[in-house]
């Protein structure tokens, strides 16, 4: 193909002494087509993105089935996957387990959930703001497991990065480093913790294009990046889906190999739970 | 004796110049409140973010801007967010100089119970395990005693621990105190407390040496 453009640009060189301006703007012209046919061989036929984009939740959501473990981003109810956890509600999948910082509130987030009794079990750091959830695992319903909100973090990053297991400080004699190996390492006590293995993990992005790559906004990003290819299936809903190119490469935080699919998320009603504010005066 | 704004006043002395702080719920929380406006300090919140500011003006809450509370929030020029991986980097690894935080129980030797009362209240213990089995600086912030007017600073925790040994400083109402490896030291009396009040309010072995001065404010 160099070859080609050289050729061009010499017969270019000869014919430009015997050809008027008009003729040099129409031979500009004709070049500039043949670069452009180039780029879109390039693009169209030989190196094609990988193009992760589904058309609908209902899309991202194929396979998911009773009895599965998922991993589901967000802190209290900021960064949760809203249309996610709205589907699964109405697939109706049951005696699922979800990994989850947090576990939504009574009628909003991983609450919906709790209320229809899909969720089996819990593996979250901090589960106060919801009724449900409490009388639940009072009357046994509901199985619960409390980690250090770092070790979960940690238990999602090592399944990303394809570590078995960590050692952390976090939890050592204390009764959730009841029953784990434990080591001295210089002097202070760790605990292992293995990592995660779910079948899906549910995160939600500010913005991505149709390659899966994300961007994230404020603390909404949270544990989205940690879960994003931690699951057999990354499934990222975005606010703002958008075509390849407009994304700025230097400003993506998950890059589109972690996801397998993406769609463009509706309806988002970013509930706030402790609504704090100072008044202008 | 103090309330709980005066804790955090307390407190806010010991934020030092160029410290990372990284603040708990409740009483932590007000201490920022309270800092020298001579010194550089930023504070971090768990979620993720770096270089938090005061609440939003009315109107200019993000669901997407909270802190380790849920509470909307503002960053300050220079913030910086991250994820939770990060964000315990910054904790475990030692970056974070100083952690504040509260507590159900202090046990002589340092041991900190803050996160469950079993068959009552199971809220989970969120970032401080992580916190305090890290962090070289530790304050709790609390009241001397319970709603029920029994001492929380205690000769072994009672309720499951969040970490052991850990505890370096304790602030409360009553008092400043310091773990040593003989027991909580008398470092400080709050305002009109005696040092006998802090005697029969403290059930862990009490180490007083000399005189104990009053806390300035």
């Amino acid at each position: 193909m160099n070859g080609f453009f050289i050729g061009i640009f010499s017969i270019n060189k000869i014919l430009l002494k015997s050809f008027n301006f008009i003729d040099i703007i129409s031979y500009c012209v004709i070049i500039l087509k043949i670069i452009h046919l180039y780029v879109i061989l390039c693009s169209k036929n030989l190196i094609k993105m990988i193009n992760k984009k589904v058309a609908s939740v209902q899309d991202a959501l194929k396979g998911v089935s009773d009895n599965m473990t998922f991993m589901l981003g967000g802190f209290g109810l900021s960064g949760i996957p809203e249309n996610a956890i709205s589907e699964l509600v109405k697939l109706g999948v049951k005696g699922v387990t979800c990994i989850s910082n947090n576990a939504g509130v009574d009628d909003f987030g991983l609450g919906l959930l709790l209320q229809k009794k899909q969720i089996k079990k819990m593996v979250s750091s901090y589960v106060g703001e919801n009724d449900e959830f409490e009388s639940q695992m009072l009357s046994g319903e509901l199985d619960v497991e409390l980690i250090p909100q770092g070790t979960l973090a940690e238990r999602c990053r090592a399944a990303q990065a394809g570590f078995p297991a960590i050692y952390t400080p976090a939890g050592y004699g204390t009764e959730v480093a009841e029953g784990k190996e434990t080591r001295d390492f210089d002097g202070k006590m760790y605990v292992l913790e293995h990592a995660f293995k779910a079948d899906f993990a549910f995160v939600k992005a500010w913005k991505g294009d149709v390659a899966g790559n994300l961007i994230f906004k404020g603390t909404s990003r949270n544990f989205n990046p940690n879960m994003c290819g931690a699951a057999k299936i990354t499934v990222a809903e975005v606010e703002e889906l958008v075509p390849l190119g407009v994304l700025d490469p230097n400003q993506i935080h998950i890059p589109g190999i972690f996801v397998q699919r993406i769609f463009q998320g509706t309806n988002y009603e970013k509930r706030i739970e402790q609504r704090t504010v100072r008044s202008k005066s | 004796m103090l309330d709980k704004n005066g804790i955090a006043k307390r407190i806010a002395k010991e934020v030092r110049d160029g410290y990372y702080v990284n603040l708990g719920i409740g009483i932590p929380t007000l201490v920022a409140n309270y800092v020298r406006s001579d010194i550089e300090v930023e504070f971090q919140s768990e979620n993720g973010v770096l270089g938090m500011g005061p609440f939003p003006f009315e109107g200019e809450e993000d669901a997407d801007l909270i802190n380790a509370g849920k509470q909307t929030i503002t960053t300050l020029p220079g913030a910086s967010f991250f994820d939770s991986a990060m964000s315990f980097s910054m904790i475990r690894g030692q970056h974070v100089d100083l952690t504040i935080l509260g507590a159900m129980e202090v046990a002589e030797n340092g041991d900190i119970a803050n996160w469950k009362i079993p068959g009552k209240m199971v809220k989970g213990m969120g970032g401080a395990m992580d916190l305090v089995a890290s962090a070289e600086n530790i304050i709790v912030a609390m009241m001397h005693t319970n709603k029920r007017g029994e001492s929380k600073l205690l000769k072994q925790c009672s309720l499951p621990l969040t970490g052991v040994g850990c505890v370096k400083k304790i602030v409360t109402n009553m008092a400043v105190l310091e773990v040593t490896n003989k027991g909580f030291k008398l470092l400080e009396r709050a305002p009109g407390v005696s040092v006998d009040d802090i005697k029969k309010a403290t059930e862990g072995t009490l180490i007083v040496d000399g005189n104990i001065p009053e806390m300035e404010l």
